[in-house]
């Protein structure tokens, strides 16, 4: 019985452990797209994060310098973005691709520049340079699982319950109304890449300064994108996206533990079926098989104020 | 000052902007290897000599544009239909294994002559079936075509790694890769260098996707849709035939890439050839503003940039190769995303048009 236990409490704390940074990143991204600025360059943002975090964390050995610079990091990102979209209203899936590749190459050319070690950031050793767990050693909750925990209800709270909730879910399904009431739409939408940038943040610093001791090149693989196809299975809301990411966790979670062991009636499931299953499910609640996932009408068009 | 929308000269829409877009992403380029300790224009000299200063380099210089112009002809062509494609990695990746299983199903039995154009129709095959799918949900189901093809970016590479893993790879091999291909599944290459006759391929397609964007009745429906899907829908176009038509060509060129990488150079099916061609496609098309001849152009700068980037990188330990891929995200920031950032200042600068 105590061996079930263990095993429950150990796949809880792996599902938690990988859901962790999407559920970040799921937040940030919910912020952005609720305004209507698409963000596929989720990924980017938090793999600079990591980057710019682990390189932090290193050269000052405290941990929180490199949360302090992931944030920093991502928030510089999240600028560009909005400097892109909103004030030049440029293309949004096109800043978004760019700024994944510009993170994905940059990434690795600062790193093997400054720390010489084919883009790694040096092993994170020093007492406080990492993020430790706090109650429990073997589950490795640290301090940003719980903040990822917590950042749901603030999300939905934000978003639901205060006047700038109001004005970002109005701003995201008509901006020529917000705009008509005299409320700023650039300003809104500035704000919300913003809190964006922040949530991303702190996901690329968990990867890098609390669940891994330190950075290594494309860290992130493909998490962003994960967390991007939570937020559309949430159907763009807190909560049910805060359960898609726990799903997303705790198949990653499963896959390991599934890994060469023979389920009896199906034979053994490849990993590989079960790393692309939150794609294959995305798709399928996209395609309308399950239910209906509707966006911000105005997601992705760049809003044009008249003269 | 604020961006305006004002019309510009012809000239200066078609040459001057985008040359001012990529002259900026190239300054902040410059900025980056200044910042990492490099003379910016001693890189520069090493990547000229890397990428053109002998025979063999000039060879990978247009083995690297053969992939380029595939991809970045990939995403002109949807670009025409109002289609973003992020999904040509995904695409060269199921395009090369339709390619692959081609030539290990036949290479045994049939002659060069007749392997390679069976090995191409199935690479092309395989790449549009692969875009089909995105297109059919988005133009029957309604699902967002840039959300599904970068999922189906991370399907085609998971489904890849479970065939080569535990189908494909050859008997008794440690490593995930298939068996190699008989001489008549390799197409011919120029000696010292991946150089191959892809290249001919590549510049065939080139011509015949400006045939059929501009002078078919198909190609023109396709522009049509990318201009105004209302007008285009009321002319009598089908969006939906359109928007399956328009990927299922995006996907078969961007599935030729599997036709360089591994009938070209690897002469098996091996992991990752697509390597962020794919990705790179956007840079390319955006820097050739959807046009072959621009597309052909931008190949070879980036084909140039891959191998002198290579060489730079082997010269000065402080630079890697990935600054090629730190190239292509500001060209795609700046000539995308960017692109009406010098328009103000253009508009002032220059006359007005009418």
């Amino acid at each position: 019985m105590d061996d079930l236990a263990a095993i429950v409490f150990l796949t809880a704390a792996a599902t938690l452990r990988t859901a962790t940074p999407l559920i970040l990143c799921a937040m940030g991204g919910l912020f952005s797209e609720k305004s209507g600025i698409v963000d596929v360059g989720l990924e980017g943002k938090m793999l600079m994060a990591a980057f710019f975090g682990a390189s932090a964390a290193t050269l000052t050995g405290s941990a929180w310098w490199g949360v302090v610079a992931a944030i920093g990091a991502a928030e510089i990102m999240a600028l560009l973005h909005g400097f892109a979209c909103i004030t030049y209203r440029g293309n949004q899936v096109v800043s978004g691709v760019a700024l994944n590749i510009l993170a994905a190459g940059l990434t690795v050319v600062l790193g093997n520049a400054w720390f010489h070690q084919g883009g790694q950031t040096p092993p994170l050793e020093q007492a406080g340079a990492r993020m430790l767990p706090i109650f429990f050693p073997r589950a490795g909750d640290n301090i940003l699982v719980y903040a990822a925990l917590a950042s749901v209800p603030f999300t939905w709270w934000l978003i639901t319950r205060t006047r700038f909730g109001l004005r970002l879910r109005a701003v995201g399904e008509m901006p020529l109304a917000v705009d008509a009431a005299g409320i700023s739409v650039p300003l809104l939408r500035y704000r919300a890449v913003l809190l964006c940038g922040f949530f991303a943040g702190l996901a690329g610093a968990y990867l890098s300064v609390a669940q891994n001791a330190g950075f290594s090149r494309d860290m992130t693989a493909g998490q962003g994108f994960i967390a991007l196809a939570a937020i559309i299975f949430g159907k763009w809301q807190p909560f049910p996206a805060f359960g898609a990411c726990l799903i997303f966790g705790l198949l990653d979670a499963v896959a390991i533990r599934l890994q060469g062991v023979r389920v009896p009636g199906v034979g053994e499931v490849p990993v590989q079926f079960i790393q692309a299953l939150p794609y294959l499910l995305t798709m399928f609640l996209l395609a309308g098989f399950i239910g209906r996932a509707v966006a911000p009408k105005a997601i992705g068009v760049p809003y044009e104020k008249e003269h | 000052m604020r961006p305006t929308r004002g019309p510009l000269p012809r000239w200066a829409e078609i040459l001057l902007l985008p040359l001012i877009n990529i002259a900026l992403a190239f300054l902040v380029v410059g900025i980056i290897v200044r910042i990492i300790g490099v003379d910016p224009f001693h890189a520069l000299d090493r990547l000229v000599l890397g990428a053109v200063g002998s025979p063999e380099s000039i060879g990978y210089t247009l083995y690297y544009a053969t992939n380029f112009i595939f991809t970045g002809l990939a995403v002109a062509v949807a670009f025409h239909g109002g289609l973003f494609n992020i999904g040509g990695e995904g695409q060269a990746y199921i395009g090369g294994l339709g390619c692959g299983l081609a030539i290990l199903a036949f290479d045994r039995y049939l002659p060069g002559w007749l392997m390679a154009p069976i090995a191409i129709a199935a690479a092309a095959l395989f790449g549009a079936a692969w875009a089909a799918v995105p297109a059919w949900l988005q133009a029957w189901r309604g699902s967002h075509i840039v959300i599904t093809t970068i999922m189906f970016n991370f399907v085609a590479s998971a489904l890849m790694v479970y065939l080569l893993v535990n189908v494909l790879i050859a008997p008794g091999s440690m490593t995930p890769q298939s068996r190699d291909f008989a001489p008549s599944g390799e197409l011919p290459a120029l000696q010292g260098s991946a150089l191959n006759l892809s290249i001919l391929l590549a510049l065939a397609c080139c011509v015949l996707v400006w045939l059929f964007l501009w002078h078919t009745r198909w190609g023109y429906a396709l522009r049509a849709m990318g201009h105004n899907p209302e007008a285009a829908h009321y002319a009598g176009t089908d969006l939906k035939r359109m928007t399956l038509l328009g990927m299922c060509l995006s996907g078969a060129l961007a599935g030729f890439v599997g036709v360089n990488e591994l009938m070209g150079v690897h002469h098996r099916i091996v992991l990752d050839f697509p390597a962020g061609y794919g990705f790179a496609g956007i840079a390319v098309a955006l820097m050739g503003r959807n046009h072959p001849l621009g597309v052909v152009f931008a190949a070879l700068l980036f084909g140039a940039l891959q191998q002198g980037g290579a060489e730079l990188a082997f010269d000065e330990p402080a630079i890697t190769r990935e600054m090629v891929v730190v190239i292509q995200g500001l060209v795609i920031l700046f000539s995308g995303a960017l692109e009406h950032l010098p328009r103000p200042w253009l508009a002032v600068l220059l006359p007005r048009r009418g």
